[in-house]
Formats: structure tokens, C-alpha cells, sequence
């Protein structure tokens, strides 16, 4: 009998212009904590789509054997059904459903043709109580904290008898103590015979938790370490993830002296009108000419949200205090095209939901923000368009046919390219990039990071939002962290530490000095 | 000509494989045609060819010409993901007030502007509730549809129909341009047979010169062959159409009023940043609006615009009728909605061409007109443009699908 509850043997995915997977080979023992790491775009979440279900069988090539068998997911439910539960990073659960009715949803207590409430509550006080979360069930998810709601993500799982749980950077969004809690969760379930794969960035949490560790990296294993062996090191992880020197990824610019301020913040506090929730608390941030300033911190931090409140704030926030100045200048925009005017630009984080329009071409996409510099009268100058936008997708390497391709068959990093084209055309000052890497392959972020300096060093200041530890180091000249809508530290990037922003990115917001 | 710019294509593929290609490539487009065509022989061989007629042709054109305006119109509001359903009753309600102006004595060329200035107010009030309110399209336009359905039955409560006797107003939709002085020379009329030939050599110089900016930036063109092929049978369509024409009584001036719309229209969605907007909101609204296209107002300009083609629309009817009736606009906004998808409008948004809702309207109006030739029930023939309304989207969805 085979003491692995699952085998993946050589898995290969591919996304048009990029191999997500490349014949990945990935054993899971029986009953122990499997932890699975690499950088982004290494593939780890890819990977678990292609087992739960979400890339059904078919769609990859290579063979999963779950407890002996091999499987063809077609879809969730299939993966569902032999035990395997998902939890992802972006949860999916209903705010405005209370607690027990989350757990059992797809899985309800039936009494013939209708629900058995009473006993849906009886069963979800049990496993809430399993999972440590001491929380009256009939209370509404949108009531309840981050941490809390992975719990009950959790919860939801372990009512459908799961064997195999999978989660999803579950600590991405916590603090210190919400961490602390899942992952003892995390172990009282090992006991209790559960197998978890966990994908996680924070290697203290790996080396405290795992039992295997698995680093993928570019889309390949590189190697699966025992850690009930021997004792595995930060280090060392950290050496198989990046496979290179820092140095190797993150280009040199040139020593520039920044030069003057040419944008600040002062004390501005955001308030979100819907949960009349404020969610940017007195921020101050200084930006000079020709350098980039990182913003560090977890996902949800409200780094998004400040750029977004800035650049014409499209959500609707109120801005409830404070100031902006652009080169001296007090200025609020009402919306993102008065912020274009000021030379201000903002490559969003997810390009395919907000920064590009998909179903159009390259031309047309790279003149969008900015098609007065093309207007001859009334019309829109297509020879100028062609000429302009094939200088950018040559010069900033746009792997496409030509510039009437649609921007929609691109791979990930040509598009991200070309999002950037398109607010290079519009000649900014100031550039905020949102995650400009998320998603993009190893060479396309270098040639990324390449621009980043060539722009700084023609005398633009950027703003660089990431949760890339290794690239905020690697990039940025100064960078501030940000934790639950508050500034709760400022770092130069001689002085700056993986551990030092870490510690200031899961520091709860309310009191600290910005 | 910059010759010395263009590298030959590289002949790859031959010409069957090119026209397989291209069929594959633009099933779309072509669907549409094929369909018209489809329908054509059917009436023709149903009623006799009583159907291609040059009598029944010069009718199907003044019919098609309401539901053409309110189609293009409708196009601009489904390319930004909106719809509005109130376009009947508003071509119905504001036609009514052109009847009853008239019957007071106002002027014609007052009344036009006045009613046109109707239909703006309406489109103002709509995209209003839909931009500042937020109330969706949908809602507002459906509410639109029982507020101007209303009004139509109390403004012609008291008259029940409304004659309309002024002959300036009555020649919009039955009426022809004038000849040129020596036309009565010949036996057709000179001056639409002018108008063809002007239109046929304008086509092949605007085809020419498009092509040409292709082959200078290296993009892929068609091959010589199929481009010849395809201005050729252009040339023969226009000049069919025209002939038909000349040899009857002209160029009705229906044809004119919405050939002069799809052209301003097809201006301002093909060159102006204007048009630019309109796709970007239709293909990513929120893309849009973060690289500085407001929204709200590109939005609140599409409604009004369409307020004044359902205004321009509402003449036209009125003017064919002869009369304004309790009941005008019934179905017009289907026959609209349904001629812009057929026209190649996706129903995701985005992408659309007037130009080719002009032939879906065509092809909704033909198959109207073929059905009243053969004297086919209106209960069926309602049964009939749903069925092939639904049809054309489901096709839409299948194959845009697969892009």
C-alpha cells in the first residue's frame, strides 16, 4: 500500500505564450502538512486548479492518482466528492449570508425537499467549534473579521468530510495572531487525519508547519525537502525559490540624486461610503522627481484603494481629510482623466479586469488615455495611431504580429507591456504601478524592471505597489508599509529588511506613528 | 504612391484557402448577407416576383427607414452595454406631436426642429436617470415604455388618429428628389442615376485608399483577386439598386434623410474620439473610465442621441402613415434591438458597426414586407421575427464564443 494519499505525475499546462507547468511530478504522504512554495507565476496555484478541478482533465496533460486511483476531474465537484477541498485566497463566501448557512451552501440538511435549519445550525455550532471560531452561527459573514472568515472557509470544508485541504496563501491576509491561530488549526487537523497542502510566501510559517516542502519555480519542481528529516532553513528555501542572485533579477540603475518633491500626502483619511468603514487612516507619503517609491504590505492593506482614491477616485470614497500636492500644487481629482491632465497615470493591478480592453487592439488601447495627441480637428489620426504605437511595441519589445492584434491573445507580460505603453504615450510624471508583475514571467519582469529605471532615470517618479518582498527590495529607492489602511513604517532601501517589512506589514494599524 | 514602402505580401496561401479563410473569418458578417439574400429569393419565388418589384423595392425602402434611424441609434446604446426599450412609444408619442403642430398651422420647418428637440429632451431625461440616478437602462427605458406609451393615448385621446395634410412633410417618407432640369430627357430619372455612379466611384476610392494604408503598414490584406471580386460585386449592387430606382420615380427621400444620418453616424463611431469612447466603454467600462474617458458623460450623450433618432424616426412614421395613430410605435424597439444584432452588435458589448445595422435592418423590414405581400397573419409574424431575432443572437453567442 502506497503511503501517499496523492501522486501528480508529470503535469504540463499551458496558457497561450506561456507554460504554466512544465511535467511537474508532486507526492503528498498521507496525514502530513504539505507546504508548496515559489515565487509568483511559479505555477503553485495553477497546479492546485489543475487538481481541484478548475482546469478539468483534458485541458493538461499528465496523470493525478488520489488514494491509489486515478482521477479525471472534470469539474470542482468531481474533486469535491473524493475528498479534496480548496480554499483560496480571495474567499467565496456570501457577506451577506449568515454564518451557518455558509458552511452547509451546496452541501445543505435536508428534510426531504426542504432545508432542515435547526439542524444546520446544530451541525455548523459543532464544527465552528472544531475549528475553534467561537461565533454565534447565526451571525452575518459581512460582520466578521478576515481572519474569522477563513475560519469559517474552513469550517465550510470540514462539513463536506474533507481528507485533503488545500489552502491558498490562507495567512496572506492576517495578522500575527490570526496566523498563529489557523496554523495550529492547521495542525490540530493533522491529528485528526486531514492532509493539507498549504501555498504560502511566509517562509517562518513554512519552516515552523511543514512536514515536505516543495519549491516550484518557472513553471518545474525544483526540489521537494523532507523537513521531518533534518531541520530546513529560511535560507535555503529562499535559494531554490529564486535559483539566482538578487542582483541577477533586479537591474542597477543608475546613482541618481532624487531630485525635488513633486507629489505629497498629507493626513489623508478615506472613507468607504458603502460599510461607512474608513478605510485609509491620516496617510503621509512623499514621492520625489526620479525615484521609485515602493508601498509594501499584505494583500488588502488598502494600497489599491489609496491609489485609487488619488487618481480620480473611481469608486466613489470619501475623502474625509487631508491633502494632496503635485509638484507644490494643491489639487483633487474628481475623476481619473483631471489626474491624466496633472500627469499622473495608474497601471492598474489587474489588467484584465481594469486595464485593458480586451477585445480591441494594440493601437487601440495605447492611444486610449491619451487620443488628443492624435486629434487632426475632429478626427482621430490612424497613420499618426500606427506610427506611434508600433514605436512603443518596438521599443518596449510587445511580442505581437503587429499593433491590430488584439490585445487579448497576448501572453501576460505583453499585455502588461502593453498597458504600459499605453500610459507612456500619455507622458506622465508620476506612474503608480499596481503589482506591475503579478502574473508575468521571469524574463518579461526583467525587462519590466529595465523600463522602471529607464523612465526614473528620464526624470519620472514612480510609485510601485507590490507584495513582492524581493521586488520592492530589489526596485525601490525608499519604500513605505502599509497595514490595515495606516503607514506603520518608512524604510530606505539600504537599511530595509525582509523581516522588518514583514513585522510592519502585520502590525495592526490603529496607533502608530505614520 | 509611396511604392517604394510596401513589400509584396508573401503569397502563401492560394485563393481557395484564402476565401475559406475569409468566410471562417467574418462567418459573422457574412451570415447576414447570405441571410438577406436567403430571404430575397424566397419572397421573390413565394409572391411571384412581386417582391422585386421595382414598386415593392421603393416601398421596402421607406419602410425600412424609421426602424433604420431608431436601429443606428440603438446600436451606439448596445455597444456600451445599455438598452432602451422606450424607443417605440417615444418614435410613437413625439410623431404625434409633429401631427397635432401641424394640424394647429404651425410651419413645417418649425415644426421639425421643435419635435427633434422633443426627442433630445427625452434622451436628456433617460440617460439622466441612468447616469446621475444610476437607475439601470433597463428599468428606466421599460418605465419609459408605459410613460410615453401613455402619453401617446392622451395626446390623441380627444382626435383619435390624427390626420397629417401638409405635402412638405407628407414627401419625407413618400416622397422623391426632384430631377435635374433636362432629366426629362430620358426615360429614368437622370439625377439618381448621377448619385449612383457618384456612390460607386466613391466606394472604390475609399476601398482603394483604406487598402493602400494596409499594404504601407504591412498589415494583411486581402489578395488582388478577392478584392477586385468584392468591389465588383459592390459596384453591381448600387448600381442594381440605383437603376431600380432611377427607372421608377428617383431616390425616395427616405433614403436620402437616412443615408445622410448613417453617414454622420458612421463619422463620428469610426473617427472621432467620441466613437473611441464608445467602444472602450462597450469593451471595458471600468478600463475606460480608469484611463480617463468619462463614462457618465459619454453615456448621457448616447441616450440623447438616441432620443433624437427616435424623434427622427416618430417624423417619418407619422409622415408615411399620413397620420399619427393611438397605437404607433408598437414593436418598433424589438424591430430596432433586433436589427442591430443581426447587424453583428455583440450582445457582450463593445463591438457593433452602423453600417451593418443597416442591413439587419433590411433584413428584419424584408422579412415584414415579404409577409404582408403573401398576406401572412401579424400574430405569426410576430412569432416569426422573434424566432429569427433569438436566432441571430444565439449565433452571435456561438460563434463569438470561439474568437
Amino acid at each position: 500500500m502506497s503511503d501517499y494519499i496523492l501522486e501528480m505525475k508529470n503535469i504540463t499546462k499551458e496558457f497561450p505564450g506561456v507554460k504554466a507547468l512544465d511535467e511537474v511530478c508532486f507526492k503528498v504522504r498521507r496525514g502530513e502538512i504539505h507546504c508548496l512554495v515559489g515565487e509568483n507565476g511559479a505555477g503553485k496555484s495553477t497546479l492546485m486548479k489543475v487538481l481541484s478541478g478548475v482546469y478539468p482533465w483534458g485541458t493538461y496533460a499528465g496523470e493525478i492518482v488520489l488514494n491509489g486511483e486515478t482521477q479525471q476531474f472534470r469539474h470542482i465537484s468531481d474533486s469535491e466528492r473524493q475528498g479534496i477541498a480548496i480554499i483560496y485566497q480571495e474567499l467565496a463566501l456570501f457577506p451577506e449570508l449568515p454564518v451557518y448557512e455558509n458552511i452547509f451552501v451546496g452541501n445543505e440538511i435536508m428534510n426531504g425537499l426542504v432545508i432542515n435549519w435547526n439542524e444546520t445550525i446544530v451541525q455548523a455550532s459543532k464544527i465552528l467549534q472544531r475549528v475553534g471560531l467561537q461565533v454565534d452561527p447565526t451571525v452575518k459573514i459581512k460582520d466578521l473579521g478576515v481572519g474569522q472568515r477563513q475560519l469559517v472557509e474552513i469550517a465550510k470544508a470540514l462539513s463536506k468530510d474533507v481528507r485533503l485541504l488545500i489552502l491558498d496563501e490562507p495567512t496572506a491576509a492576517l495578522n500575527e495572531d490570526d496566523s498563529t491561530n489557523l496554523l495550529n488549526l492547521l495542525r490540530e487537523l493533522k491529528e485528526q487525519g486531514v492532509t493539507s497542502i498549504m501555498i504560502s510566501h511566509k517562509l517562518k510559517e513554512i519552516v515552523s508547519i511543514a512536514d515536505t516542502i516543495t519549491v516550484l519555480r518557472d513553471g518545474r519542481v525544483v526540489c521537494s525537502l523532507d523537513a521531518q528529516e533534518r531541520k530546513i532553513s529560511e535560507q535555503e528555501i529562499i535559494r531554490h525559490m529564486v535559483g539566482r542572485e538578487i542582483e541577477n533579477i533586479y537591474p542597477k540603475r543608475e546613482g541618481l540624486e532624487p531630485g525635488e518633491v513633486v507629489f505629497e500626502l498629507k493626513n489623508w483619511s478615506v472613507t468607504d461610503r458603502q460599510s461607512r468603514r474608513e478605510i485609509l487612516h491620516s496617510v503621509n507619503l512623499q514621492v520625489r522627481k526620479g525615484e521609485i517609491v515602493a508601498l509594501a504590505g499584505l494583500m488588502g492593506a488598502g494600497r489599491t484603494e489609496l491609489a485609487l482614491s488619488l487618481f480620480g477616485n473611481v469608486p466613489g470614497y470619501d475623502i474625509t481629510g487631508g491633502e494632496m500636492y503635485l509638484k507644490g500644487n494643491k489639487v483633487q481629482f474628481r475623476h481619473p482623466a483631471e489626474a491624466i491632465e496633472h500627469g499622473m497615470a495608474y497601471v492598474t493591478e489587474d489588467r484584465k479586469a481594469n486595464g485593458l480592453i480586451l477585445i480591441q487592439d494594440v493601437k487601440f488601447n495605447v492611444s486610449l488615455p491619451a487620443l488628443h495627441k492624435l486629434l487632426h480637428g475632429l478626427v482621430v489620426n490612424e497613420h499618426e495611431e500606427i506610427v506611434m504605437a508600433t514605436e512603443y511595441k518596438e521599443s518596449l519589445d510587445i511580442r505581437a504580429p503587429s499593433v491590430q492584434t488584439t490585445v487579448g491573445t497576448l501572453s501576460g507580460g505583453n499585455q502588461q507591456k502593453s498597458s504600459l505603453a499605453k500610459w507612456l504615450f500619455a507622458e506622465p510624471s508620476l506612474l503608480i504601478l499596481d503589482e506591475p508583475t503579478r502574473g508575468i514571467d521571469v524574463g518579461a519582469k526583467f525587462e519590466i524592471y529595465t523600463l522602471m529605471n529607464k523612465l526614473v532615470e528620464q526624470g519620472m517618479s514612480i510609485i510601485m505597489i507590490s507584495s513582492e518582498l524581493l521586488e520592492v527590495l530589489g526596485m525601490s529607492d525608499r519604500l513605505y508599509i502599509m497595514s490595515e489602511g495606516t503607514i506603520t513604517g518608512e524604510l530606505t532601501a539600504e537599511e530595509a529588511t525582509e523581516e522588518q517589512i514583514m513585522a510592519m506589514a502585520t502590525k495592526i494599524g490603529e496607533g502608530v506613528a505614520g | 504612391m509611396k511604392t517604394e514602402r510596401v513589400k509584396p505580401m508573401v503569397q502563401t496561401e492560394s485563393l481557395g484557402s484564402e476565401v475559406k479563410a475569409l468566410l471562417l473569418g467574418n462567418i459573422r458578417d457574412y451570415a447576414m448577407y447570405i441571410a438577406l439574400v436567403v430571404i430575397f429569393v424566397i419572397f421573390t419565388v413565394a409572391t411571384k416576383g412581386l417582391f422585386l418589384s421595382s414598386r415593392n423595392l421603393i416601398n421596402l425602402v421607406n419602410q425600412t427607414g424609421y426602424v433604420a434611424v431608431l436601429a443606428i441609434g440603438m446600436t451606439l446604446i448596445l455597444i456600451i452595454k445599455h438598452i432602451d426599450l422606450s424607443v417605440g412609444f417615444v418614435a410613437g408619442f413625439t410623431g404625434a406631436i409633429a401631427a397635432i403642430l401641424l394640424m394647429k398651422g404651425w410651419n413645417v420647418w418649425l415644426v421639425i426642429p421643435t419635435v427633434l428637440a422633443c426627442g433630445v429632451l427625452v434622451g436628456v431625461y433617460q440617460g439622466f436617470l441612468v447616469t446621475k440616478i444610476k437607475v439601470p437602462a433597463f428599468v428606466t427605458t421599460l418605465a419609459g415604455m408605459f410613460i410615453f406609451r401613455g402619453l401617446l393615448s392622451l395626446v390623441t385621446a380627444g382626435t383619435g388618429t390624427i390626420i397629417v395634410r401638409n405635402r412638405t412633410f407628407l414627401q419625407l417618407s413618400n416622397g422623391y428628389i426632384p430631377d435635374l432640369p433636362w432629366g426629362a430627357h430620358f426615360d429614368f430619372h437622370l439625377l439618381t442615376l448621377l448619385i449612383g455612379i457618384f456612390l460607386v466611384v466613391a466606394t472604390i476610392y475609399t476601398q482603394a485608399k483604406s487598402r493602400r494604408t494596409l499594404q504601407r503598414y504591412n498589415f494583411k490584406t486581402t489578395s488582388s483577386v478577392i478584392f477586385v471580386t468584392k468591389l465588383v460585386s459592390l459596384a453591381a449592387l448600387i448600381m442594381a439598386t440605383t437603376w431600380i430606382m432611377a427607372s421608377y420615380r428617383g431616390l425616395p427621400w427616405t433614403a436620402v434623410i437616412v443615408t445622410i444620418v448613417l453617414v454622420i453616424y458612421n463619422f463620428i463611431l469610426t473617427k472621432t474620439r467620441f466613437g473611441r469612447h464608445i467602444y472602450a466603454i462597450g469593451g471595458n467600462t471600468e478600463a475606460a473610465e480608469l484611463s480617463g474617458i468619462k463614462v457618465n458623460q459619454v453615456t448621457f450623450l448616447v441616450f440623447a442621441s438616441m432620443g433624437l433618432l427616435a424623434a427622427l424616426a416618430g417624423i417619418l412614421y407619422t409622415s408615411r402613415l399620413a397620420s399619427a395613430t393611438p397605437t404607433a410605435g408598437v414593436g418598433f424597439e424589438l424591430d430596432a434591438i433586433a436589427s442591430s444584432y443581426i447587424g453583428g452588435v455583440s450582445v457582450s458589448g463593445g463591438v457593433g458597426r452602423v453600417t451593418n445595422t443597416i442591413i439587419g435592418a433590411l433584413v428584419i423590414m424584408s422579412l415584414t414586407n415579404g409577409m404582408n405581400l403573401l398576406g401572412v397573419d401579424i400574430s405569426f409574424q410576430y412569432v416569426v421575427k422573434g424566432l429569427i431575432f433569438v436566432l441571430a443572437v444565439a449565433f452571435d453567442v456561438t460563434t463569438g464564443n470561439r474568437r
